[in-house]
């Protein structure tokens, strides 16, 4: 599996320090006042959130912006672009598992955490789309009294079954990676609490060779079909718009165009929390600079796969010769949300070409820097798609426009609580970054050098 | 101490190499009952211990075939349950329901495996006797262990001991049952 690369992580160090070294953090959690600091303000955004939610349930979807022909807004566009930054963590975990990716190692754990929570604020905005969410178990199929069952022929229903489907995988994944990991914590607690939680979630683990066949096997199939899910979630969300005629949705690219979008601003966000969690760890040595490296590359590469979407999409409106489509394109460089169009330009594609030299991938602070603005930009994107498309289609007498309102913000803004409380208490209690396949690394790596 | 009162024996070595080293020698001086504790998966150790086990990827294919199924039934079942014509749209319509039937073959070719490699891990099982001997928090930190287990044929407390010394064992320790 070791391919003749250059090593990712220094060699010098032995596996029992990396063990204690990650094991430690849980036990002996070294940050605790900024984790709190952190804690505490990812609480208030969650408040806020549960307080617009509680006024969206009471007085209705009235309160954000929507309206007819914009009735699809922040709801969609969030849920897309959160999805989408799930996305990457199981391209991390998954993909780059079976190219035998050594990087990965030390990025996958944070990634997948970072990918069940995004994928939680991504799932609960068409539940909260729903107008009466109560009602949200309509959505399966429950033996009703009134015989009624769901209508599986709509894409609504692909929506609930694709999005629990992922967010299932994606748990069990990360649970499966991380039981090994349980193991090793168990055995460095001295606490007698610690030692009961983490003896219970390893499940008794004990490394037996038999064990550790089995738990390969499956580790690589759950890879293997994580791989498939992220394709499928994304290029379903996709066909949802491009099944239907709005001009500026409805074409073949989307699909691609989205998944890739969706890889983009996800790995934005995997280096960003690599950034602040290797500085906050002193994990230096195992969240390397060549680690910002790669993850600056792929930011690169997927972005510049994303810029061909745009060009692709002048290319399909010019081709199609469609009067609507030509519309589009041109109120969205020139019209009322011209400056979504460009700040999404700007954001996503200007300021990414400072990784084309090295020393802004390895730049800490200008990676976190592009990585924030690709975030931004992949935002913009979305909203640009949605609005829009949404605000002039074929009938001038149907034209209309689109201002979010406080609520939409506030519930926007409240996800990044929802997203961030459960990310901040998964690194509070479990290793952050996977230590037996960092130590799998290691040794292979430690290996090649002394057969040389 | 009798026996019949034993686990096994653990023996510990320091990096993986000798542990594949020691498990091919202990199965070729004929040791069957053999086990081994890694922090990591070690490439080939399967091999040397003989262990063949296959299931988890057979109940991968159970799990997405029963997905599969599971998800045509259902939508073909509510669908003629309840059959909503919508413009004169087929109502059992295999293009629709394809997105619903690929999502739960994932999702069922998913669990089946997870679920699987625990049951058949004998997990969750909390306590066990290896975790007894003294060592062995280190088999989730850099140590290797050999278990050589109180039910083979050729196990005795003291020559097996000196054996595993001789084949490179750092420490030797009896594991009680």
């Amino acid at each position: 599996m070791a391919m003749s690369e250059a090593p990712i992580l220094p060699r010098d160090q032995s596996l029992g320090d990396v063990t204690d070294q990650l094991a430690r953090i849980p036990l002996h959690f070294p940050t605790r006042r900024r984790w709190l600091i952190a804690l505490s303000l990812s609480m208030l955004l969650l408040t806020l959130f549960a307080v617009s939610v509680v006024v969206l349930f009471t007085r209705g979807v009235g309160i954000w912006g929507i309206n007819i022909p914009v009735n699809w807004a922040f709801a969609i566009h969030n849920y897309v672009w959160w999805l989408g930054i799930g996305h990457a963590g199981t391209l991390i975990s998954a993909l780059l598992l079976l190219m035998g990716r050594e990087w990965r190692n030390s990025l996958n754990r944070f990634a997948e955490t970072m990918t069940l929570f995004a994928v939680v604020c991504a799932g609960i905005y068409p539940v909260l789309h729903l107008g009466r969410p109560w009602y949200l178990y309509w959505m399966f199929p429950y033996p009703a009294t009134m015989g009624v069952w769901p209508q599986f022929r709509s894409p609504l229903e692909w929506d609930i079954w694709a999005v629990l489907t992922y967010l299932t995988v994606s748990v069990v994944f990360w649970y499966v990676g991380l039981i090994p990991d349980l193991g090793a914590a168990r055995d460095r607690a001295r606490r007698r609490g610690w030692q009961v939680f983490f003896g219970v979630l390893s499940l008794g683990w004990r490394g037996s060779a038999v064990h550790w066949l089995r738990w390969q096997q499956a580790y690589r199939l759950l890879a293997a079909l994580a791989v498939p899910l992220v394709v499928s979630v994304h290029s379903e969300v996709s066909l949802l718009f491009a099944a239907g005629t709005i001009p500026g949705w409805h074409s073949t690219i989307f699909p691609a165009y989205f998944v890739l979008g969706a890889a983009f601003s996800g790995f934005a966000v995997v280096a960003m929390i690599a950034i602040v969690i290797r500085s906050l760890f002193s994990l230096k040595n195992l969240v390397t600079d060549d680690h910002l490296d790669i993850l600056g590359k792929v930011l690169l590469a997927t972005g510049l796969m994303t810029a061909y979407g745009y060009v692709f999409e002048f290319f399909d409106a010019f081709y199609s010769g469609e009067a609507h489509e030509i519309q589009t394109v041109h109120d969205r460089i020139a019209g009322a949300y011209a400056w979504i169009y460009w700040g999404a330009i700007v954001f996503n594609f200007v300021f990414l070409q400072l990784l084309w030299w090295q020393w802004a991938r390895r730049s800490p602070l200008v990676l976190f820097l592009v990585s924030t603005s690709v975030a931004i930009g992949m935002w913009l994107e979305r909203y640009m798609i949605l609005v829009t498309s949404l605000y002039r289609d074929f009938l001038v007498s149907s034209w209309g426009s689109y201002t979010p309102t406080f609520w939409d913000w506030s519930i926007y803004i409240g996800t990044f609580g929802l997203f961030m409380v459960p990310f901040l208490l998964i690194i509070r209690l479990f290793p952050v970054i996977a230590i037996s396949e960092t130590k799998e690394v290691l040794h292979e790596e430690q290996a090649e050098a002394s057969h040389g | 101490m009798a026996e019949a009162h034993a686990y096994g024996l653990l023996a510990e070595f320091d990096t993986p190499e000798a542990l594949l080293d020691a498990a091919r020698r202990a199965r070729e001086d004929g040791y069957r009952d053999l086990d081994a504790f890694t922090p990591f998966p070690v490439h080939g150790l399967a091999e040397v211990l003989d262990i063949r086990d296959t299931r988890v990827l057979w109940l991968g294919l159970a799990g997405g075939g029963f997905g599969f199924a599971l998800a045509l039934l259902m939508q073909i079942g509510t669908n003629w349950s309840y059959p909503l014509d919508v413009g004169g749209r087929p109502v059992y319509a295999l293009s629709a329901f394809a997105v619903i039937a690929f999502e739960l073959t994932v999702l069922f070719a998913a669990l089946f495996p997870a679920i699987g490699m625990l049951a058949l891990n004998g997990l969750p099982r909390l306590n066990y006797p290896v975790f007894a001997a003294s060592r062995f928090h280190l088999a989730s930190r850099d140590r290797f262990f050999l278990c050589v287990r109180a039910g083979d044929a050729r196990f005795d407390p003291e020559q097996t001991a000196q054996y595993l010394g001789r084949i490179g064992a750092r420490t030797v320790e009896l594991v009680p049952a």
